[in-house]
């Protein structure tokens, strides 16, 4: 059998790399909903607080574990909630014409 | 279901869930399809954690339905109320949760492998990593929160030896991580201690940190809660908090590493200079006063109308006297006029990473105008007019021409380059670093002075007048 500890440092290496490859295609207009959404992710403890809590009978370990699970859930929750709400507010062109009601001359040729 | 059947199932769902948090990071490349990026890793939160409910040792489902519930409530009202203003804060409390929730867990795992009476020595090790890097991460985040939202002073709070009480603590911590490692058995009070310490730390590395750099801190510590995240998945040998942890751990340090760059800064000389505040007097280039151009907003907005092509550089400031939507109302206007209209956003310009682009879609800037530095730097020679409201260090041209400036170095927006530019600007006092602006006494240079918000409703009234 191969060491839990080398196969767990696989994955985190290998995972790295696509985060690394991944996150280097944002653009930095999508730097702060990045930051957001990677908070949402990092609450997936969420899924260690469930399972370390029920391996216990210590009260204090289950209580750590409940702790862990109110943050974890805080920036899943809030975490994705806001990012969809920043990203919501991204928008493409069109707008400033009809905004000053002239329809004579809209964007169109402006567009790149 | 055997138990192999429900450990097949669990970690096949944990595959899918990693491979949706993937996708949806990927879809992040592009504002057209970023909400269903956010949405799928969603998805994949909702599946991960799903199938985890139906192992049948988890916690009680009273405890979960009230943690889930409380945790729920708390986002939601978070996510609701916030002003996008304050993402920098609320990105740093969203860093010190996710700190805070990897340091619980792995001391929860540590106490009941304690109280079984086992702690190997490998899980044990990256209980106390988890464990350190979470505890920390959650005081130097809330420190970094109070640092932008004004409760903790913008200066760097310094003291003699500061880097040699952080760098003590830092080995303690090491060592206490040690030798809970070999000794781990009986021992819940030094396990307090190490989390006491690493608390202490976290303080520590952040109040010395002037409030301009709380953006490279907030992405450090973005980092770091992955990591923390990770550590404990070695602990619980449970893949996909690896993943999870892994793909937050290289995004905050790609943005960190984005951040020190548009600084022109290491580092080790953000965390432990004790610097970027804007405290901070570079001494100015002696009494002499150097002669500058004024200007009325009347012949600015003349300037602009009859434009054919204008580039606005927003700095905080525009932000600071809410000014978005104005500068948003101008655009509009010029658009109709004909004039071509960009928006050159500095990695700098915002509080965090990417948080003028935020202000200005909130004010309804299409995100196709904004443009960043390497995109935009070209384009200056081409334009007619470069606006600049509320930015100066990142349009001062010594940074890219003057060996001898403190900035040297650091990558500008070359807005010196375009045709003429107006500076929107309360007065002459400089910027951050304290430095003086040659942008600012250029020949093609117009200072328009006033209030950000009241100089670009001034030009929106003359441009309607025209």
């Amino acid at each position: 059998m191969i060491d839990q500890l080398i196969l767990s440092l696989t994955v985190f290496v290998l995972a790295t790399f696509i985060g690394h490859a991944v996150i280097t295609k944002v653009p930095p207009t999508l730097h702060t909903p990045l930051m957001s959404g990677t908070n949402a992710i990092s609450g997936i403890v969420i899924v260690g607080a469930l399972v370390a809590a029920g391996m216990t009978d210590s009260a204090l370990a289950q209580g750590l574990a409940t702790g862990a699970l109110v943050l974890a859930t805080i920036n899943v929750v809030g975490g994705f909630l806001v990012t969809d709400r920043t990203l919501r507010m991204f928008r493409r062109r069109e707008r400033p014409a009809d905004r000053a009601n002239d329809s004579a001359k809209d964007s169109g040729g402006s567009n790149k | 279901m055997s138990d192999q059947d429900y450990i097949n199932l669990i970690s096949g769902s944990y595959l899918i869930a990693a491979i949706f948090f993937v996708v949806g990071l990927m879809l992040l490349r592009s504002p057209a399809t970023a909400r269903n990026g956010n949405r799928l890793a969603a998805l994949a939160m909702l599946i991960a954690a799903g199938v985890t409910l139906i192992d049948r040792n988890i916690l009680e489902f009273e405890f979960i339905g009230g943690g889930v519930l409380l945790g729920a409530v708390i986002g939601v009202v978070m996510a609701r109320t916030v002003q996008m203003t304050a993402m920098p804060q609320m990105v740093a409390i969203f860093n010190a949760f996710g700190g805070g929730a990897s340091a619980l867990l792995a001391g929860s795992e540590f106490i009941r492998l304690a109280d079984n009476g086992d702690v190997p020595e490998n899980v044990g090790a990256t209980i106390m990593l988890g464990t350190a890097i979470g505890a920390l991460t959650l005081t130097g985040s809330i420190v970094a929160a109070g640092k932008l939202t004004g409760f903790v002073t913008q200066n760097p709070i310094v003291f003699p030896l500061r880097n040699v009480v952080s760098g003590i603590l830092a080995v303690l911590v090491v060592a206490i991580g040690v030798m809970l490692v070999v000794d781990p058995i009986g021992n819940e009070l030094v396990f307090a201690g190490l989390v006491g310490v690493a608390l202490l730390l976290g303080i520590l590395l952040v109040t010395p940190i002037g409030g301009a750099d709380m953006p490279v801190v907030v992405a450090l510590f973005n980092s770091y809660s992955g990591l923390a995240g990770a550590a404990a998945g070695f602990a619980l040998d449970n893949n996909i908090l690896i993943i999870a942890g892994a793909l937050v751990g290289a995004s905050g340090l790609i943005l960190t590493r984005i951040m020190t760059r548009a600084m022109n800064r290491s580092l080790a000389n953000v965390m432990f200079g004790g610097f970027g505040s804007s405290g901070v007097e570079v001494a100015g280039v002696d009494g002499e006063v150097r002669p500058y151009h004024t200007v009325q907003a009347q012949d600015a907005a003349m300037m602009l109308g009859y434009a054919g092509s204008v580039i606005f550089v927003p700095g905080y400031g525009l932000a600071v006297a809410q000014a978005q939507h104005e500068l948003r109302t101008l655009a509009d206007l010029l658009q109709v006029r004909g004039v071509d209209v960009k928006y050159a956003i500095h990695p700098v310009a915002g509080r965090m990473p990417g948080h003028m682009n935020v202000l200005l879609a909130e004010a309804d800037v299409p995100y196709d105008q904004l443009y960043d530095l390497d995109q935009i730097n070209r384009q200056f020679d081409q334009t007619d007019v470069a606006v600049v409201v509320g930015a100066n260090d990142v349009v001062n041209p010594a940074a890219r021409d003057n060996e001898g400036s403190p900035i040297y170095g650091m990558p500008i927006l070359n807005v010196d380059h375009a045709g003429s530019v107006i500076v929107l600007k309360r007065s002459m006092a400089s910027g951050f670093a304290g430095i003086d602006n040659d942008l600012f006494y250029l020949d093609r240079t117009s200072m328009l002075f006033g209030d950000a918000k009241a100089s670009v409703g001034g030009l929106v009234s003359e441009i309607e007048d025209l």
